[in-house]
């Protein structure tokens, strides 16, 4: 384990705000929290109960500029505002700025790592910090931490259930016998899906963990984009296709699959009882090693505390 | 059968020839009975059949190798009849189709011409469709689904399905393929 580190914290969402309150726990201290429109700072700790309550009650986190967090004494920089595509701005300058002060970087923001991962990889040698990126793949899974254990090279495949909204969708269409806007109509009233819930239902947040996953597994020697990967969502699959599926003890689940060679992600029929036939919104990573065989990790992909387990795992794997 | 033991001779002059015959059961009773009447029924004289109950398929269900004898002209109808029957035939004399693959197709596959889709599938020489599923829970106005099993050639499942995706694309259908696992 080790010593306790100092973070600065961009983004005061779940993900962001839940770091915030767990880092403490983890034996590391914030010094510097900010949300688009304000920032607090402090180089012995910031009250982050007194941030999180303000950011509930007002909306803002404190007083400061939030330009104030990237200029604060820390060791780590916890990038964990919305993803962004394209130029993955302003994830990518924050990124920037910390490693060009030879910063570690950690990241919760898909953005840099899927957009550009070797603009993010050339910062990173210049740099005498680290960039981690655990929470980006499935939530609280040990995704990318599993593979650096086997070595990418090892790795020929990684395959899965990468986002929960479209799995409760498809699970609850099979079970229930219900159609997609019904079934989606529930899932926004139980808060799992989003009022837009274009970006998961689309593929595209799948796609983005998959592009991220060819990227480590090509180790270098081809960049993946979102633009690269071939992309369908579960839009098109009506109730009568789960249906015939069942009839073969089949299901139809949205499986994102990453090779060296590239990423796609689309509605696959798998058998009822494979391992990749999750329910709900449940995530599982299938990896296909050389050497060791098929491993699946399952668990909570998405979530506030859980995606930031995954930040603060990060966080205690630097030196 | 021996080289000096007398075959009966038929009308043609053809003599029986055996041949072997893989199939598919659901582990369900009367399955193979109702497998081995169609071959009885169309002229076929069963020699042997193996019937390996410990070893299912991916699928789930149970090969069973059929030997039999029949005059060549009537193999082609036994397998037919067996088909018809609605037994899943894995590999028919020289036909060796090893692998079994179930696509779904989703769209308007009535406006689009089903009949014509399946046969441009059929033609494929990777393939022969083994069955077909349809599912039109709103009438031809609405979208419908379609459970294709295919049987292919060994290795050359990925040649059918790009058939399958071809064909989807020009018709503006949507292919559920199977998740096949890389096997590299």
């Amino acid at each position: 384990m080790s010593d306790g580190k100092r973070l600065a914290v961009l983004g005061a969402g779940a993900v962001g705000g839940s770091v915030v309150e767990l880092a403490a726990e983890y034996g590391h201290t914030v010094t510097a929290f900010a949300d688009s429109a304000s920032a607090v700072v402090d180089a012995d700790g910031i009250d982050t109960a007194a941030a999180l309550g303000s950011k509930a009650e007002t909306g803002r986190v404190g007083t400061a500029d939030p330009d104030a967090a990237l200029d604060a004494d820390y060791d780590v920089l916890v990038e964990a505002t919305p993803t962004t595509l394209d130029d993955a701005e302003p994830g990518f300058s924050h990124v920037r700025d910390a490693l060009e002060r030879d910063r570690h970087v950690v990241l919760a923001n898909k953005g840099p790592v899927a957009e550009r991962y070797a603009d993010l990889m050339a910062l990173e040698r210049e740099s005498a910090g680290d960039v981690r990126f655990e929470a980006t793949v499935g939530g609280a899974i040990p995704v990318l931490s599993t593979i650096e254990d086997l070595s990418p090279a090892h790795v020929t495949a990684a395959r899965g259930v990468l986002n929960g909204t479209a799995n409760f969708i498809l699970s609850r269409m099979a079970a229930e016998g219900l159609g997609y806007e019904h079934v989606l109509a529930e899932a926004q009233d139980l808060g799992v899906a989003e009022a837009d819930p274009s970006f998961d239902v689309d593929g595209t947040d799948a796609a983005l963990k998959c592009v991220i996953l060819s990227n480590v597994l090509a180790d270098g020697d081809r960049e993946y984009t979102l633009a690269d990967a071939d992309v369908e969502g579960i839009k098109n699959v009506p109730g009568s296709a789960l249906e015939l599926a069942a009839e073969d003890g089949q299901t139809i689940r949205l499986i994102g699959e990453a090779t060296p060679d590239g990423a796609r992600v689309s509605p696959r029929l798998v058998s009822q009882n494979a391992a990749l036939a999750v329910t709900g919104t449940r995530n599982i990573v299938q990896l296909e090693s050389e050497h060791a065989g098929q491993l699946n990790i399952s668990g909570r992909g998405a979530g506030g505390p859980e995606t930031a387990s995954a930040v603060l795992a990060d966080v205690g794997r630097l030196d | 059968m021996t080289e000096t033991e007398a075959v009966p001779e038929t009308d043609g002059g053809e003599q029986p020839k055996p041949h072997t015959i893989r199939l598919e059961l659901a582990d369900e009773p009367g399955q193979l009975l109702d497998a081995l009447r169609p071959i009885a029924e169309n002229g076929g004289n069963l020699l042997s059949i193996f019937h390996e109950r410990g070893n299912l398929t991916p699928r789930g269900r149970i090969p069973v190798e059929v030997d039999l004898e029949c005059l060549p002209d009537r193999f082609d109808a036994i397998v037919d009849a067996l088909r018809a029957e609605g037994v899943n035939v894995i590999q028919a004399g020289a036909e060796h189709y090893g692998e079994t693959v179930t696509v779904l197709l989703v769209g308007h596959l009535v406006d689009s011409d089903l009949s014509d889709t399946l046969r441009r599938i059929e033609q494929c020489s990777s393939a022969s469709l083994s069955d077909i599923s349809l599912s039109a829970p709103e009438g031809r106005d609405d979208v419908s689904s379609a459970s294709l099993r295919l049987a292919t050639y060994t290795g050359r499942t990925e040649d059918a399905l790009e058939v399958v995706r071809k064909v989807a694309r020009e018709k503006d259908l949507h292919v559920i393929e199977p998740l096949t696992e890389v096997s590299q």
